[in-house]
């Protein structure tokens, strides 16, 4: 480390490196610069001089936030003068300001408030009359109201730089001057809502929580977003049984403050009007609510006749359900019903992944490496639309680091906007566009390659041994498509691998063998959608359903329970990048149960020995059992994120590549949940397009 | 959008003067010809430089509604722009402009009827060695008096 910089801070003998910011080495001694416009991460703009200080020996006030350290400086945060000025500026912010705090969606929370509480003056000198601007909408989920506007400019920098969208700018000057959207009256954008999170006041509010509650009404609950693979913290803002808000202001979580479209607004499926909130029986043709008792007595009947006379059995579990309940799910039919037909909706070839890398540690990546590593390599994804989170740590990291970033799609995509080299290749040619950039990649000195759906099989054993020739480090990423894919792939939702990617003895049915097989007895479908792509060839298969909706396969269904979502439910997921997190449940919905909890009475309905089927304790038996994840536990009860430990062993998987397909999901869309999210489905954009590059 | 071929001679130009990636660079100065030109920053004038600059158009509204010589209405066609900033306005700038109002009859950024002239009140536009100042299109008159003003107005409405 080079030389530590020495300085006084009201005096504070304090120490920081070269380069620091005066307000983030006033920050590490404990001394509050107060600030507007600088952010954490973004670019510097002194735009607001609510962080002026005194530096003796310099005439004026200087910037806290633009101010680099320097040795002998000696600083006065809290002078008269400071606060005069302090003052001062918070009355000029407010001369303008419509002081509708009441009913402001920011009250309780708004950093404007906060400030003047803390440092501004109790009364105004100036008795103009205010700028009115009536407020404008610009999409379903972003309002502006330009009157609360203290011109800060995070909103256009967050969304320029954070998200590379550029959708907001400002225009006019002066007293005039005002934030707008990229269509005149209206956005076209990625409808993130970043800019309404960052804004340290009411101006930008988000549609979807507006005028519902008062900050200080909601609990928080912080929890795993249920959409993409990406993992993203979620602090869920629930009033009376209802959530209203998500976000993540705290920074906690792999995601710091990020959270895409889905993870901001799309938990409104949670209280859609067509979930389902009883069992129900297929009687005379018509699904007919019954009792749970009921519901699973017929089903505990059914399979116990079936398993007596040798039938087949197919079971379908889900990508987005807990580690546990897939854990479960797999124990119950490999041990109750005596089958290895199960399998999930596969979207990523991280069997393949583990085996090619077999005998390396450190291969795989984190979300953490996206941001830090020095080159990244993004193959046959559209990396933003579809795994949004990792491309936010991508253009952190060219912002932050000046990683080189290398795309090899079939299309433009926005990571080609910061590339130092893109190409374009024929779908199903990505490994070819790969290898063309061999001499660049030589010259990196490490290298992450996220890749998606296309690359699987022969191609991914390529892309390995590719890596391999490349001669410098390289990590990996099998991009997936939901909240818990990877899950269910290390839980042994497989016909042919067990939890921990152990071998089975008698491998069996497929996904699309089951659907195919047209003498299936049973068929049982844990929170997936499988017909709506593939019919069921058996025409006389007794099929149960979980599910929190009537989708296509619930209607084909002889039993249907109702389940709760993951905002309803404890337990872990495991994001692509293998970090396990655990969710909170957020509301509970009348006449729900959680899968794990469906699964389990079901067990004991056919007086099965599964164990305790608690969250907690199918946890535990996870770490004893289950390769890689013997995971420290305060970590995740904490709230954090803990990495599983790399396989680094063989994995021997037969089925082939050609049953690994990705749902494709756009920002705006979630498979079949994704039509129950009306904010989703609310915006302009939607269903949006890949291979944009917008 | 097309434009004359002389002007369209100087956006070549201008896009190539400019470092390669800095395209952006060339926005104000296509925008100040094209109003010439066209006769004010119109919407579709604003989509056109964004297109041929390769950047967003409300990259290119944020220039407009910074500079105050960039108008999205159309402009008299002698413009009168009569300096009220520090140095004008201590040797008559202000009563200059006031007399400008009473004998044009326009007020700030409005236009004659006849479409001839327009009044603007502007900031210091570097002249203040000779203050007063005013500008007309894009001519320096120095030292102007309320006499010397009404002249020249004279003087351009025979012009037409
Ligand atoms: S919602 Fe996201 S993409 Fe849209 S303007 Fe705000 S920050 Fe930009
Ligand atoms: S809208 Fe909010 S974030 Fe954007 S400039 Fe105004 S105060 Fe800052
Ligand atoms: S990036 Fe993925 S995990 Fe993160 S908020 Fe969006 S959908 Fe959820
Ligand atoms: S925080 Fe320093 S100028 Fe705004
Ligand atoms: S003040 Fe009028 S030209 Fe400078």
């Amino acid at each position: 480390m080079s030389e530590m910089v020495n300085l006084t801070v009201d005096g504070k003998a304090i120490q920081a490196a070269p380069g620091t910011l005066l307000i983030n080495a006033a920050k590490q001694a404990g001394i509050e610069i107060p600030a507007f416009c600088y952010y954490d991460g973004l670019s510097l703009q002194a735009a607001c001089r609510m962080c002026l200080v005194e530096v003796e020996k310099t005439p004026k006030l200087q910037v806290g936030c633009t101010l680099p350290v320097a040795e002998g400086m000696v600083v006065h945060t809290d002078s008269p003068t400071v606060r005069a000025s302090r003052k001062g500026m918070l009355e000029f912010l407010l001369t303008n300001h419509p002081l509708d705090c009441p009913v402001c969606d920011k009250g309780g929370e708004c950093e404007l408030q906060d400030m003047t509480f803390r440092y501004g003056a109790g009364e105004s000198r100036f008795l103009e009359e205010k700028v009115h601007v009536d407020e404008q909408q610009w999409s379903p989920v972003v309002y502006f109201d330009a009157p609360r506007c203290i011109l800060c400019y995070r909103c256009v920098r967050v969304c320029n730089e954070g998200m590379g969208v550029n959708a907001l700018g400002v225009i006019n000057r002066g007293v005039n001057a005002e934030i707008a959207p990229n269509e005149y009256d209206h956005l076209n954008c990625d409808e993130c809502g970043m800019c309404i999170d960052i804004c340290p006041v009411g101006a930008l509010t988000s549609g979807a929580y507006r005028y519902k509650t008062r900050p200080w009404e909601m609990e928080h609950v912080g929890t795993i977003c249920t959409h993409c693979s990406n993992g993203c913290k979620t602090t869920l803002g629930v009033r009376g049984e209802q959530i209203v808000r998500g976000n993540n202001r705290d920074r906690s979580g792999i995601n710091g403050e990020f959270l895409c479209v889905k993870g901001r607004y799309a938990f409104d499926f949670t209280h859609h009007a067509d979930r389902l909130q009883s069992p129900m029986i297929r009687k005379n043709g018509r699904l007919e609510p019954v009792s749970w008792s009921e519901a699973l007595a017929l089903v505990a009947k059914k399979w116990r006749e079936i398993v007596e006379r040798g039938g087949r059995f197919g079971v379908i579990g889900s990508t987005r359900t807990t580690n546990e309940e897939n854990f479960f799910l797999q124990k119950f039919a490999r041990q109750v019903l005596g089958t290895n037909n199960i399998d999930h909706h596969r979207s990523g070839d991280i069997p393949t992944l583990l085996d090619a890398l077999s005998g390396r540690t450190g291969a795989l990546a984190t979300t953490a490496d996206l941001y830090n590593e020095k080159a990244v390599l993004v193959v046959a994804s559209d990396l933003s639309q579809e795994q949004p989170f990792l491309a936010w740590q991508v253009r952190a990291n060219v912002r932050h680091h000046g990683a080189h970033v290398y795309t090899a799609t079939p299309g433009p995509v926005r990571e080609d906007r910061t590339a130092v080299r893109s190409v374009r290749c024929e779908p199903g040619r990505e490994i070819e566009a790969v290898e063309s950039l061999g001499d660049a990649l030589r010259a990196e000195p490490s290298l992450v390659v996220v890749f998606g759906d296309a690359i699987k099989g022969e191609a991914l054993r390529r892309l390995v041994a590719f890596g391999d020739s490349l001669g410098i480090p390289v990590k990996y990423v099998a991009l997936l498509d939901y909240s818990n894919s990877r899950g269910a792939l290390d839980m042994g939702l497989l016909p042919d691998l067990g939890p921990g990617y152990h071998p089975v003895a008698a491998p069996g049915m497929t996904m699309a063998g089951m659907l195919a097989d047209a003498s299936l007895d049973a068929l049982w479908v844990v929170g997936a959608n499988p017909l709506s792509r593939t019919p069921l060839a058996s025409p006389d298969a007794f099929v149960v359903v979980q599910d929190l909706f009537l989708t296509e396969t619930a209607e084909r269904a002889s039993v249907v329970f109702p389940a709760a979502s993951a905002y309803e439910k404890s337990g872990t997921v495991t994001n692509v990048c293998g970090e396990v997190q655990r969710l909170k449940p957020a509301v509970k919905i009348a006449g729900t149960k959680t899968d794990l909890e469906i699964v389990g009475l079901l067990a004991k309905e056919l007086g099965a020995q599964l164990g305790v089927w608690l969250p907690d304790n199918v946890f535990e038996e996870i770490r004893a059992t289950v390769r890689g994840y013997n995971v420290p536990l305060p970590v995740l009860a904490t709230g954090g994120s803990a990495i599983t430990a790399a396989l680094n062993g063989r994995v021997k998987s037969a089925p082939g590549p050609e049953l690994i397909q990705s749902a494709r999901n756009t920002l705006f869309t979630s498979g079949s949940l994704g039509r129950y999210c009306r904010t989703l489905q609310s915006v302009l954009e939607a269903p949006g397009a890949l291979y944009q590059g917008k | 959008m097309t434009f004359s071929p002389e002007l369209e001679a100087r956006f070549e130009k201008l896009l190539k003067i400019y470092p390669e990636g800095r395209q952006r660079s060339a926005v104000v100065p296509m925008l100040m010809y094209a109003q010439d030109e066209v006769g004010s920053v119109t919407r579709e004038l604003v989509e056109e430089v964004a297109r041929r600059c390769g950047v967003n158009p409300l990259q290119v509204d944020e220039v407009v509604g910074y500079y105050s010589m960039l108008h999205t209405k159309p402009l008299g066609k002698h413009h009168v722009q009569v300096c009220t900033n520090i140095s004008c306005l201590l040797v008559g700038g202000e009563e200059l402009y006031e007399h400008a109002k009473k004998t044009l009859g326009v007020g700030n950024k409005e236009v004659t009827a006849d479409g001839l002239f327009s009044l603007e009140e502007v900031e210091c536009m570097g002249a203040c060695s000779w203050a007063p100042a005013i500008q007309v299109n894009y001519d320096f008159y120095h030292h102007v008096t309320p006499e010397k003003l009404d002249k020249l107005i004279q003087d351009l409405r025979k012009l037409q």
